[in-house]
């Protein structure tokens, strides 16, 4: 079973969630964290990193013995990568895609690809946690592929937690996708309500189950529980806010270590989310 | 004229509750919200919409299943494994399409076409602080950085005409495509980060891709007393990195308050950290 954690809003406790619910099942688990662009979770559940894999996507290079210049590259690029000045072929790497168009369509042959390094893949053991971990590398603009890459090694046989990054779009979407059921995190003030009814926008069209998790509970107002009980969203845990919680955050250290009632919550929101799915 | 862009690599650490703050104090200006899936800034500034913009950010193959003879040269070029068989018919996955057009230059048939899709829309509006360009991504959509570099491109028009001294933008977290597009063409970045370990990651990630682009960057630590060690090391991280500080804000209540009744916290109180935010914007200005 794969259970992704989201939020739309970034900083309302995905990664608290994520890996407080792998150690709360510890058996089992595999913990991806697919927020390549910041992973956190790493930073919590402190794995023994056993293997490194570096994500390459192709690139294309132009032979210029072979290019004669007529812009058929530049022509079918749909991301405006590459453009053909006075018979030469620039190629803006930070916009290609590697989608490999242009080398199709290059009548010369002229273009092949070489690989191009996108970010690290990392896997290790934290306890009896599997975990796996993306980071994109400083300066590339696209984590879906390395999202992509992490998630080839999900065992289903395995309980799957993926921590995924905040927002709506592509990476989001990326992390949640193959999930059977996706636990939304949110804070009750108006900006977690906005970009929590967004998330729940997406996650009902991929079809998916999901709940919800409001922290900090006691922090803002009330609409987040009106629009949850309106719209008959379970509600999965309300973390009141605790300093502590967040000083232990601050650290490093997972908070179901020292509040060890959280064990049991996310453990029995664990066996709702199964009743739910069987 | 300066565009300065308010960023973190961590989400919730402040950059919407700061950038409101600016733009309250800051005088001839125009904000910009660039983060674009999951606006907020709006929910402060209270803007009157005056245009309302369609952006046509990307576009899907579509396979015409009447010429489809169903070869599969498509689903063999596609690397998005966005094009699958069906009951020996080919469709698109539009979510994982990216619009390339590889399956369009290798159908023998020219079954398939790229079709433009709108996948969201953009607004200039008035608000008590000076005009607001924003936009609204719709949901499960790619190109967000595009969307940022078409908005931050209307704001600056509006600069240029109004004679505006500063364009101050609410930048998105991470450090992927809309955080780059935050981030050409500026002037100064501020680091919005907090005291934990997760945020100072965060930071050191997102201010190596400012460096990558060559912008400068200055940074805000708030929430600061949650961890006072922490606090220190970052202090001591920017010191070695060249990268001012230029404040840190105490963890407060009335941040979650003011956010609640929709106002700057500036104008909600006179609070230690609504002067601390107003003598922050001094130095900045």
């Amino acid at each position: 079973m794969i259970i992704a954690v989201a939020s739309g809003k970034g900083g309302t406790g995905k990664t608290l969630v994520a890996t407080g619910l792998a150690l709360s099942l510890k058996d089992n688990v595999q913990f991806f964290d697919c927020d390549v662009e910041e992973p956190n979770a790493s930073i919590f559940l402190k794995p023994k990193i056993e293997k490194k894999e570096i994500v390459y996507l192709p690139k294309p290079i132009v032979e210029p013995s072979h290019c004669t210049g007529c812009g058929k590259c530049a022509e079918v690029c749909q991301y405006n990568a590459i453009a053909v000045v006075k018979g030469k072929v620039l190629i803006f790497n930070e916009l290609c895609h590697s989608c490999g168009a242009c080398s199709l369509a290059c009548p010369e042959k002229a273009i092949f690809e070489v690989d191009s390094e996108k970010g690290v893949l990392e896997g290790g053991r934290s306890n009896d946690i599997e975990f796996w971990q993306g980071s994109l590398k400083v300066g590339e603009a696209a984590p879906t592929p390395l999202i992509k890459a992490l998630k080839k090694k999900v065992d289903n046989k395995k309980t799957v937690i993926i921590d995924s990054s905040p927002g709506t779009s592509c990476p989001m979407v990326e992390a949640v996708k193959d999930a059977d059921f996706v636990i939304l995190v949110t804070e009750p003030t108006p900006f977690g309500l906005n970009d929590l009814t967004l998330a729940i926008e997406v996650v009902r069209q991929l079809k998916i189950p999901f709940g919800v998790i409001i922290n900090r509970c006691d922090k803002g107002d009330e609409k987040v529980e009106l629009y949850c009980q309106e719209n008959k969203i379970p509600i999965l845990i309300r973390i009141p806010f605790d300093r502590k919680i967040a000083e232990l955050y601050s650290k490093g250290i997972p908070f179901v270590t020292e509040k060890k009632e959280y064990l049991v919550k996310f453990r029995e929101m664990f066996k709702l989310i199964n009743k739910e799915l069987s | 004229m300066k565009q300065i862009v308010v960023i973190s690599g961590k989400g919730g650490t402040g950059k919407t509750v700061i950038t409101a703050s600016f733009a309250a104090l800051a005088k001839n200006k125009i904000m910009v919200d660039a983060d674009v899936d999951a606006a907020n800034l709006y929910l402060l500034l209270n803007p009157k919409i005056k245009s309302e913009n369609a952006y046509v950010g990307s576009q899907s193959a579509f396979i015409d299943a009447e010429k489809c003879i169903g070869c599969g040269k498509c689903e063999e070029v596609c690397r998005f494994s966005a094009i699958a068989e069906k009951d020996e018919v080919y469709c698109v996955d539009d979510l994982s399409c990216e619009g390339c057009g590889s399956c369009v230059l290798v159908c023998p048939e020219k079954a398939i076409t790229l079709e433009k899709e709108e996948t969201g829309k953009w607004f200039v509006s008035d608000t008590k602080y000076g005009p607001f360009v924003h936009a609204k991504l719709a949901i499960a959509q790619e190109n967000s950085g595009k969307l940022v570099s078409v908005i931050r491109e209307k704001a600056k028009d509006i600069a240029v005409e109004k004679n505006a001294d500063y364009v101050i933008i609410d930048g998105p977290p991470g450090i992927g495509c809309p955080v780059i597009a935050s981030l050409s063409g500026i002037d100064t970045a501020i680091v919005v980060t907090e005291p934990s370990l997760s945020g100072m990651h965060d930071m050191e990630r997102v201010i190596g891709v400012a460096k990558h682009f060559g912008v400068e960057t200055k940074a805000i630590i708030n929430k600061y007393d949650i961890n006072l060690e922490n606090t220190e090391n970052i202090k001591k991280f920017c010191e070695k990195e060249r990268i001012e500080v230029l404040g840190h804000l105490p963890f407060s209540d009335i941040v979650s308050h003011s956010i609640v009744k929709g106002v700057p916290i500036v104008e909600f109180c006179d609070e230690k950290i609504a002067k601390d935010i107003a003598n922050i914007w001094e130095k900045i200005k």
